[in-house]
């Protein structure tokens, strides 16, 4: 051995012992899995304690026995749920203010993004910060203003929209289009500018360059923004609270607090079925697009 | 007919300029090639010839009808990327179909035209695949599909081949020269490599510093370079560039080197230069090719000088041998029987018939 052998770390005259390589991965595993199984914890418990709750009677759940444990197990609360009329229209609402924000949202946030990264005109740079900063403005800050607008706009009109399920159509987009141009502008900076190029080449319109090229070439990321958009419009909740007060304009999670509280009386069972019920769609839609939504986001890290 | 023709065409960015008023005549069905460094505006002369860069001074005429607000569907030309800017999504047969189904051509037409062009490319098996399913020569050759299908008046090709590798680019260059002589179209082709720009073209354009610094045949430029840097940059390895100087004796012209080398300027060349007889400034340029091993029969034009070799490089057919002339790295091409060595002196050949002179300051040549 020369004397610089001993100087080298990898090399193979110093004693090693296991082979450190592994011993640190192994480490590593034990402590991700450490961690993993907390978060799981964590964050599981409280969805599995909805589930207990949502199979047992209001008897059971007011009783003194093991909470963790379900000994009368009923799909009563269900089966009171989903036929009641008025559960029904919290649903139908729901549904309808989703798939009409994720419309509009997909509307404007594409046609928006595509304008803002390829159509470059005078102050498209300041007008793309813009949108991203709109973003950040919370919506405990905006719902006074935007409620007296409405107030002020009714006066003026007379046309009504407070406590109508649609002037949540109307709300909803200031929180998605931000976030979903914001997405579609990064997934189309991914697109490479020859692209479009050659299609200008080819005789397409921008139209015809949007929905020819961009739109199927970006459609993980398209499909990332419209998850986003049917979450937040779905879970939406402070907005509801204040701009919709009649039962048959409620959206689901302010129609399962508004209605099956009843001054301090809590329908436990209920309360919980109600939830579980309103967490099953974004949950299926997730399970079923994940490798998308995952896709769009990281779009730009990876392509980029 | 698709004549193209550039008058005083200039292009800012803002306020630097990248092209500085170029005038150039492109004849119908001719292949001409812009080469030059990075950053001499050859691919901004092209992306204004396809209508992609908006054009700040001059005009673009193609096939008579001046384009400068046509946008570029309307100009009739075709482009082919360095990247080749496939649609990812769509199949081999709508890439190269996208153009004239956008036309509304009849159904049967595309097929027709789709098909003879991939049969030109030998791309018939490949029209049901996506872009991805491919390789680069391939998907090189069906952004060139794309292009013929359109049947434009003018081809445009931007550095095509500089994403393949080295083998590739070699074959994809013969393949881009059958087509021409196939379609006959007229073409303007933009690359840096000069080996390609000579192969391909009809006649080259070499740009620097956003102008022209010469236009002409692939062998003009290599045998009348006009200025330093065409010369420099036509050729490889590159001329070598000497400093020397002119002197008069007994009626005919002297080039002295620094080294204390002496080269007779050859006799049908002393009314070229006499004026300049007595001048320091001078830059002797030789192309490697042209310093050789010594041999028998010397011609009248030919000078022998002895030098120290400092490096050999072997490549079989050739030797080439790098030597100092008073700190100046020349570059000479010789005979690998001829017993090259590094760091043993060897008796070369300097063939002054193919000399150039050239004035240091203006980098023109005399």
């Amino acid at each position: 051995m020369t004397a610089t052998a001993t100087f080298d770390k990898g090399g193979p005259s110093r004693p090693v012992r296991h082979g450190s390589m592994s011993r640190d991965r192994t480490l590593a595993l034990r402590w991700s899995y450490f961690f993993l199984i907390l978060f799981v914890l964590f964050f599981l418990t409280p969805p599995i304690y909805m589930l207990i709750t949502s199979l047992k009677t209001s008897g059971e759940i007011a009783g003194a026995r093991n909470p963790w444990w379900v000994f009368d197990p009923t799909l009563l609360n269900y089966q009171t749920l989903l036929t009641s009329p008025e559960f029904l229209r919290f649903i139908w609402n729901s549904a309808l203010v989703s798939v009409l924000v994720v419309a509009i949202t997909m509307v404007v946030s594409v046609t928006a993004a595509f304008a803002l990264s390829r159509m470059r005109f005078w102050g498209s740079a300041t007008l793309a910060t813009g949108i991203f900063l709109c973003y950040l403005i919370p919506e405990t800050l905006l719902f006074i203003p935007l409620f007296k607008m409405f107030a002020v706009f009714n006066q003026l009109t007379d046309i009504q929209l407070l406590n109508k399920w649609y002037v949540l159509v109307i709300i909803y987009p200031t929180l998605t289009v931000p976030f979903c141009t914001w997405i579609m502008i990064g997934y189309f900076a991914s697109i490479p500018k020859e692209l479009d190029e050659a299609a200008l080449i080819d005789g397409a319109s921008y139209i015809q360059i949007l929905t020819k090229v961009f739109i199927p070439v970006a459609l993980p990321g398209i499909i990332a923004a419209t998850i986003f958009a049917f979450t937040v419009s779905w879970a939406q909740f402070l907005y509801p609270l204040a701009f919709t007060t009649s039962s048959d304009q409620l959206v689901l999670p302010v129609g399962i607090i508004t209605t099956l509280i009843k001054g301090d009386v809590y329908n436990w069972g209920q309360i919980m079925t109600g939830a579980l019920i309103t967490a099953a769609p974004p949950l299926i839609i997730y399970a079923f697009l994940m490798d998308y939504y995952i896709a769009g986001l990281t779009a730009g890290a990876t392509k980029g | 007919m698709a004549q193209v023709t550039l008058n005083k065409i200039v292009k800012m960015y803002d306020e630097t300029p990248a092209v500085r008023g170029i005038d150039l005549d492109i004849a119908d069905k001719e292949f001409v090639v812009l080469v030059g460094p990075s950053g001499c505006g050859k691919s901004t002369t092209l992306r204004m010839i396809a209508g992609l860069e908006d054009i700040t001074g001059g005009e673009i005429v193609i096939g008579g009808h001046v384009v400068n607000d046509v946008p570029p569907k309307d100009r009739d030309i075709a482009m082919v990327f360095q990247n080749y800017a496939l649609y990812p999504h769509m199949t081999v047969f709508e890439n190269m179909s996208f153009g004239l189904r956008l036309k509304r051509v009849a159904r049967a037409e595309i097929q027709q035209r789709v098909e003879n062009a991939a049969r030109i490319l030998d791309i018939t098996e490949l029209l049901s695949r996506k872009p991805k399913q491919l390789s680069g020569g391939q998907r090189q050759r069906v952004a060139m599909g794309r292009a013929i299908v359109r049947d434009p008046k003018v081809f445009l090709f931007d550095e095509p081949l500089s994403n393949l590798d080295a083998k590739l680019r070699v074959q994809m260059r013969t393949e881009i020269k059958k087509v021409h002589q196939k379609v006959r179209t007229t073409t303007v082709y933009v690359t840096h490599d000069q080996v390609e720009a000579m192969t391909l073209a009809d006649r080259v354009v070499v740009m620097n510093g956003g102008l022209i610094e010469q236009v002409g045949t692939p062998n003009e430029l290599y045998h009348h370079p006009r200025t330093r840097f065409v010369a420099g940059f036509i050729g490889s390895p590159a001329m070598n560039f000497i400093p020397c100087k002119l002197e008069q004796a007994a009626g005919a012209l002297r080039i002295l080197l620094p080294g204390g080398i002496a080269f007779a300027v050859p006799a049908d060349r002393t009314a070229r230069y006499r004026d300049h007889a007595g001048r320091a400034d001078l830059l002797l340029g030789l192309r490697p090719e042209h310093i050789t091993e010594t041999h028998r029969n010397i011609d009248p034009g030919q000078q022998e000088f002895q030098v120290t070799l400092e490096v050999i490089e072997p490549m079989g057919m050739e030797t080439m041998i790098y030597f100092q002339i008073d700190g100046v790295e020349v570059c000479g091409r010789v005979n690998p029987a001829a017993g090259a060595e590094a760091g043993q002196p060897m008796q070369l050949l300097a063939d002054l018939n193919h000399m150039h002179l050239i004035d240091e300051k203006t980098g023109l040549m005399l």
